[in-house]
């Protein structure tokens, strides 16, 4: 028996008081991604429904929506893990961003916190003659390795609860990017980005709630990387080093 | 939170969790006992240990709670800026004269 299709509700306009829920029906398919469902209704059904997407493998982190209330990549969720006996889908932008219209949302303010959490390696006046040497094994090393492959999808972000509460928190992924800096030896920037992330809107207003490990798809673990960065803030205001 | 007052917190904390404990412990004695108020006055008058541990406890509570009720109100009502902070130092004074009379007033009576 071919399964019911299905139902499937998408916030649509620019948010605010505007914005509307529209119904499609969707044929089941085999294998069918989320992210197929949308690219289906906006070329079958309609052709203003606006979303983003890029590498449809799980690559480019460019087609994070929030799907039945989560935040996730619609190109590596199976319509067949969250639509349930139902067959029902709701989907919305993500949280904490400026939507553009419908499914897509303003990411400048994810990148500028990205910036203000000093999120780029700094080579400082001289680099040195020689090349570091970094060893794999080294705690520092591992630490980094814990958190570099974060690909700035924004799932963490949306998900993060404090940044809804106050939209200045640096938020997830940025935190997770200085945690990764602040364990690079050759890095020149170390006082200043400790500085960035210490304050009023930085790592100690994380309230370990982990949302963002929980949901993050590349499975890392910014809420441990901003534990990480407390450590640090903490030894540096009582005037330790390291 | 800025890293000073997350220091100030935690430290106060650490404070707390040990007076906060040591503080029921002494509720929980002097009702088994059986004590009146003028048996525990009595032991409170003159002092100095009972006005240092209870002296430590008020500043230690009077830091520490204005600072998560800061954050409280910061994030659940959008309350932010310097006529927050300064209700919550307010606030920081209010517990410290109320709880320092209140642990004198024990001493002295």
């Amino acid at each position: 028996m071919e399964a019911a299709p299905l139902d499937v509700s998408i916030r649509r306009g620019t948010g605010g008081r505007e914005a509307r829920y529209d119904a499609f029906r969707v044929p089941r398919r085999e294998n069918q991604t989320v992210l197929d469902v949308v690219t289906e209704i906006q070329r079958e059904q309609d052709e203003t429904l606006s979303y983003r997407f890029a590498c449809r493998v799980g690559m480019c982190g460019s087609c994070a929506m929030t799907v039945n209330g989560r935040p996730r990549w619609t190109c590596r969720t199976r319509v067949a893990e969250v639509a349930g006996r139902q067959g029902r889908l709701r989907l919305e932008p993500l949280r904490n961003l400026p939507v553009i219209k419908d499914l897509a949302v303003d990411m400048a303010p994810f990148f500028e916190k990205w910036r203000a959490a000093k999120g780029f390696f700094e080579p400082g006046e001289a680099p040195p003659d020689d090349f570091l040497a970094v060893a794999p094994a080294s705690p520092s090393r591992q630490a980094a390795d814990e958190g570099i492959e974060c690909i700035n999808c924004g799932v963490c972000y949306a998900a993060c609860e404090v940044v809804g509460w106050n939209p200045d928190y640096l938020g997830p992924a940025a935190l997770n990017r200085a945690w990764t800096l602040a364990n690079d030896v050759r890095d020149q920037g170390q006082e200043a980005r400790l500085a960035a992330v210490s304050g009023a809107a930085g790592c100690q207003s994380c309230h370990t709630h982990m949302a963002c490990t929980e949901l993050c798809p590349k499975a890392l673990q910014p809420t441990y990387a901003i534990a990480g960065l407390k450590r640090l803030a903490l030894r540096r205001a009582l005037g330790r080093k390291g | 939170m800025s890293g000073a007052l997350f220091l100030a917190q935690r430290a106060t904390a650490v404070l707390l969790a040990w007076a906060v404990a040591a503080h029921l412990a002494l509720i929980i004695h002097a009702e088994r006992a059986g004590l009146t108020a003028g048996a525990i006055l009595a032991r409170t008058q003159h002092n100095g240990a009972f006005l240092a541990f209870y002296g430590l406890f008020v500043v230690a509570a009077a830091i520490h709670a204005p600072i998560g009720l800061r954050n409280v109100l910061a994030e659940w009502t959008g309350w932010r800026g310097r006529s927050l902070d300064a209700a919550m130092a307010g606030f920081a004074l209010a517990l410290l004269w109320l709880g320092l009379r209140a642990a004198y007033a024990m001493f002295a009576a």
